[in-house]
C-alpha cells in the first residue's frame, strides 16, 4: 500500500463517501454493483416511496470505505417515471437522505455507448464530480470495437475508465480511479441542470455522436448472434409459440424439479417433528446441531433463518408457561411451517427463469411480442414484466408497474396483477391438485395435474386480460394510453454471481415473511382450534368445541353455495394475511382433527372429507380471490389512496365468489358433487 | 435529394433501410403531446441522420416494431414512428 493511501486512511472521514451508480437500462450495471459490493448490500425503500434503494460497502485498494448507490436506470434526467425520479433526485442531492453522492459514476455499454454518451453530458451539469465506466468491455472488444480511451476522456471532459463486471480484477481499474478522484475531491457546485427541451437534446445528442466518432471505432454492424436469435424469437409467429411454449415449460419445470428438493426438505421436518415429540428440548437443541446441521436435511441453510425463529418461538411459548404442552405445541407448528416452506424450491425456480429471462434480454422481446395482444385488452406492452413477476409475487410486481410511465396504464397493472398466479397460490393449488386430479398422462406426454395447474395460471391471465379491458372502458373512456418504447438489448449470457445474489435476496425475503407472518398465524391457528377445550365427556373431537368452528360456522351461510365446509372457511381466514397460509392451516384443523394426521397427510384428509366439487371450488375461489393483506397494502401505498384498494378487493371478491359458485353448482349438477 | 422519397418510418416495411431526416410531431391521434414525444424519441437515439433499419414486426397488424437506430434496437408502436419522416437509403 502507498503513502498516500495510508494517509487518507488515516484521515477518512467519519461518513463513508458515497459513489452513485447512474446509467442506461441494460448497461450491465446492477451486475457491476453486485461485483463491487458482492453480498455486502442492503436493500430498503427511499423514505415515502417504495423504489429500491440499494446500497452496498466496499474497501478499496487504498483501505478506504466507500458506500455505493446503484440507482435505477434511465436514459436522462428528465424523469418521468418514480424511478427516474428517484435517480434524478439523487443525483442533484434534491433528496432528504443519507445518500447524496460526493462521485458520480456513469455506467456505459461499451458495445453501445451512444445513448450513455449523451447521458454522461447530461450528468456533467449537475454540479458533482462525474466519471464514466465503459462497462462490459470483453464483450465490446469481441465484437470489434476499438475505444480509445483517452481521447474519450479528452472529448468528453471527464475521466474514463474500463470495467468487466463479471471478471475478477475487471473493477480494479475502476476502483483505482475513484480512489484518485476522491484524493482531491472538488468541492460540489451548484446544479446547472434543468430539464432539457428537444433542442438541448437534440445537440447534446449531436455532441455524444461526434465523441463517439472521434473516440470509438466499430462497425456499427449488429451482434450477429442477437440478430440470428431474433429472427426466430421476433419472428410474428414464430416468436408467439416460442413465448408460450416457454411459459408451459417454465410451469412444468417448477412443478417437476422441485419435487425431490420438496420432499427433502419435507423429509427433514417431519424427522425434526418426532425427534421434538421423543425429546425435551436441550436434547433436541443438541441433537438438532449435531445432526440436522452435520448431516444436514436438504439445503439447511436455505432454511436456516426459518429454524431459529421455530426455535425463539418455542422457547418463548415455554417461558410463558406452556410447559406442559410444549412438545405437542412444537410438533404442530413445525408442521404446519415445514409444509410452506416445502415450496421454497418452487418459488426459487420461478425466479430463476425470471431472472435469467431478464438477464438474457428477453424479458423485453416478450414485452414487444405481447404489446399489441395486451394492448387490445388495454394493457401496455411494458405491463408484461411486471405481471410476469406477479407470477412470483404480486408485491414486487406492482412495485415494478414504475417502468410504466404513464399513470393510467400503470393503474391498470396494479388493478389486475394480484390476479396472477402468484408462488403463494402454488401451495394451496398443489395440495388440492395432488389430493384430487388422478397423476397420470394425457396426450401421451402431459402431466394431467400440470395441465390443470398450466389452467389455473390461463384463468388467471384471462381474468386479468378480461378485467384491464373492463377497466379501460368504464374508466378511461377508451383515450389512446402511452406509447410503447422500449430499448431491445442484445442478448446476453447471465451471470452465476449476478443470479445468485438475486435468488438469495429473493428466497431470504421469501424466509422472512415465512418465518414472521405465517409462524404467528400458525400459532394464532393453532390457539383458535385447541381453546376452548372440550368438555368433560366431550364425545366430538375437540376442534369442534374451538373456537375455530364457531368462527367457521358463522361464515357458513354465506359460503354454503360455493360447497365450502366450516374447516375451508377457518382457513380462509389465516389465508388472508398470506395465502398459503391456508395450507398449513388447514394442516392444524385436520391434524388435531385426525388425532395423529400429520402435515404431509393433509392431501390424503382433505380428499377422504371433501367432493371434488369442493375442491375444484376452492381452487376457482383461489385464482380470483383478495387473499393477499400485504398486496392490498401495497396497492394502497402505491396508488396513493384508499379508494384503489377497495376496488380491487372488492372486484376481487366478487369475481372469486362468482366463479367458485359457477364451479361447484356446474360440478354437483355434472355429479360431482 | 427530393422530399418525394421521404416516408414516415411508421409506414415503411420490414427490411426497410434508411436516414433520419426529420422528427414531425404535430400529428393527432398520437397519446402523448407533441414536444414530450419528439423528446422521448430523441433520448432513444432518434435524431436527425442517424441510420435506422426496421428490423421485426409483430404479428397483428405489423405492430409493434422493432428498429435499429444507429447501434440500438427500439420497440416503438407504428403510431409513434409516423413522427420519424425517414429517407430510403440508395440501393447498395
Amino acid at each position: 500500500m502507498n503513502a498516500g493511501g495510508i494517509l487518507t486512511a488515516a484521515v477518512a472521514p467519519a461518513v463513508a463517501p458515497v459513489i452513485a451508480l447512474v446509467g442506461n437500462p441494460n448497461c450491465g450495471k446492477t451486475a457491476l454493483f453486485n461485483a463491487l459490493t458482492g453480498s455486502r448490500q442492503k436493500v430498503a425503500n427511499y423514505p415515502g416511496v417504495t423504489v429500491e434503494k440499494k446500497i452496498g460497502r466496499l474497501t478499496t485498494p487504498a483501505g478506504r470505505v466507500l458506500q455505493i448507490v446503484d440507482l435505477p436506470g434511465t436514459y436522462s434526467l428528465r424523469a418521468r417515471s418514480p424511478d427516474e425520479e428517484i435517480t434524478r433526485d439523487v443525483v442533484l442531492g434534491r433528496l432528504q437522505s443519507d445518500v447524496n453522492p460526493d462521485l458520480i459514476v456513469c455506467v456505459g455499454d461499451a458495445s453501445n455507448l451512444r445513448l450513455a454518451l449523451r447521458l454522461a453530458l447530461e450528468l456533467k451539469r449537475v454540479g458533482r464530480p462525474v466519471m464514466l465506466s465503459l462497462n462490459m468491455m470483453d464483450i465490446a472488444r469481441k465484437r470489434g470495437v476499438e475505444i480509445d480511451v483517452a481521447r474519450l476522456s479528452r472529448e468528453l471532459g471527464v475521466p474514463v475508465v474500463q470495467s468487466v463486471a463479471v471478471r475478477r480484477g475487471g473493477t480494479d481499474a475502476l476502483l483505482g480511479e475513484i480512489d484518485r478522484l476522491l484524493e482531491d475531491l472538488p468541492l460540489a457546485q451548484a446544479a446547472d441542470w434543468h430539464a432539457p427541451d428537444a433542442g438541448e437534446l437534440r445537440s447534446a445528442q449531436r455532441e455524444a455522436d461526434r465523441v463517439l466518432r472521434a473516440a470509438v471505432k466499430s462497425s456499427g454492424e449488429r451482434d450477429s448472434g442477437t440478430a440470428a436469435v431474433d429472427a426466430v424469437l421476433l419472428h410474428p409467429v414464430a416468436g408467439l409459440v416460442v413465448l408460450l411454449a416457454l411459459l408451459f415449460v417454465m410451469f412444468q419445470a417448477v412443478f417437476a424439479w422441485a419435487r425431490p428438493l420438496m420432499d427433502v426438505i419435507q423429509d427433514g421436518f417431519t424427522w425434526l417433528g418426532t425427534l421434538v415429540e421423543a425429546s425435551p428440548l436441550p436434547d433436541l437443541l443438541k441433537s438438532f446441531f449435531k445432526d440436522g446441521l452435520i448431516s444436514g436435511v436438504g439445503s439447511v441453510i436455505v432454511f436456516l433463518p426459518q429454524i431459529v425463529i421455530l426455535f425463539f418461538f418455542i422457547l418463548v411459548l415455554e417461558d410463558l408457561g406452556y410447559m406442559a404442552r410444549a412438545a405437542f405445541l412444537m410438533d404442530r407448528i413445525m408442521g404446519g411451517a415445514g409444509s410452506v416452506i416445502v415450496f421454497l424450491p418452487q418459488i426459487v425456480i420461478l425466479f430463476f427463469f425470471i431472472l435469467v429471462l431478464e438477464d438474457l434480454g428477453y424479458m423485453a422481446r416478450a414485452a414487444f411480442l405481447m404489446d399489441r395482444i395486451m394492448g387490445g385488452a388495454g394493457l401496455h406492452g411494458r405491463a408484461f414484466i411486471p405481471l410476469l413477476s406477479s407470477f412470483a409475487c404480486a408485491i414486487p410486481g406492482i412495485m415494478s408497474t414504475r417502468v410504466i410511465d404513464d399513470k393510467r396504464d400503470r393503474l391498470t397493472t396494479i388493478l389486475v396483477a394480484p390476479l396472477m398466479t402468484c408462488s403463494a397460490r402454488i401451495p394451496v393449488y398443489t395440495l388440492i391438485i395432488g389430493a384430487f386430479i388422478p397423476d397420470r398422462e394425457v396426450w401421451g406426454f402431459v402431466g394431467l395435474q400440470g395441465l390443470v395447474m398450466f389452467g389455473l395460471y390461463a384463468s388467471g391471465i384471462a381474468g386479468a386480460l378480461g378485467v384491464s379491458f373492463i377497466i379501460k372502458r368504464v374508466f378511461w373512456h377508451g383515450e389512446p394510453g402511452e406509447p410503447f418504447m422500449l430499448e431491445l438489448p442484445d442478448y446476453k449470457l447471465p451471470r452465476v454471481k449476478s443470479l445468485a445474489i438475486g435468488l438469495w435476496t429473493r428466497a431470504t425475503i421469501f424466509l422472512k415473511r415465512a418465518g414472521t407472518t405465517i409462524l404467528s398465524m400458525m400459532v394464532l391457528i393453532w390457539f383458535l382450534a385447541s381453546f376452548p377445550r372440550p368438555p368433560a365427556g366431550a364425545t366430538e373431537p375437540a376442534i369442534s368445541y374451538s373456537l375455530a368452528a364457531m368462527l367457521g360456522s358463522l361464515l357458513q351461510p354465506l359460503t354454503e353455495p360455493l360447497g365450502f365446509n366450516w374447516q375451508i372457511n377457518v382457513a380462509l381466514i389465516p389465508g388472508m394475511a398470506a395465502r398459503e397460509v391456508a395450507v398449513g392451516a388447514l394442516g392444524t384443523i385436520y391434524a388435531i382433527d385426525g388425532g395423529e394426521g400429520a402435515a404431509d397427510k393433509i392431501g390424503q384428509a382433505i380428499a377422504g372429507q371433501w367432493s371434488l366439487a369442493t375442491a375444484l371450488a376452492l381452487l376457482a375461489w383461489y385464482v380470483f380471490a383478495p387473499q393477499c393483506a400485504s398486496t392490498l397494502a401495497v396497492i394502497r401505498r402505491e396508488t396513493g389512496s384508499w379508494k384503489w384498494m377497495w376496488v380491487t378487493f372488492g372486484y376481487m371478491l366478487a369475481l372469486a365468489y362468482a366463479a367458485a359458485l359457477i364451479t361447484n353448482q356446474v360440478a354437483r349438477a355434472l355429479g360431482a358433487g | 435529394m427530393t422530399s418525394k422519397a421521404t416516408i414516415a418510418l411508421g409506414n415503411a416495411l420490414v427490411g426497410f433501410r434508411g436516414r433520419i431526416r426529420e422528427l414531425v410531431v404535430d400529428k393527432a391521434g398520437v397519446g402523448l403531446p407533441g414536444p414530450e414525444l419528439e423528446r422521448r424519441l430523441i433520448e432513444l437515439g432518434f435524431v436527425e441522420g442517424a441510420d435506422v433499419e426496421l428490423l421485426h414486426q409483430g404479428l397483428f397488424g405489423g405492430d409493434p416494431i422493432a428498429v435499429r437506430v444507429a447501434h440500438t434496437t427500439i420497440a416503438l408502436r407504428r403510431r409513434e414512428a409516423m413522427a420519424i419522416l425517414v429517407t430510403p437509403a440508395l440501393p447498395a
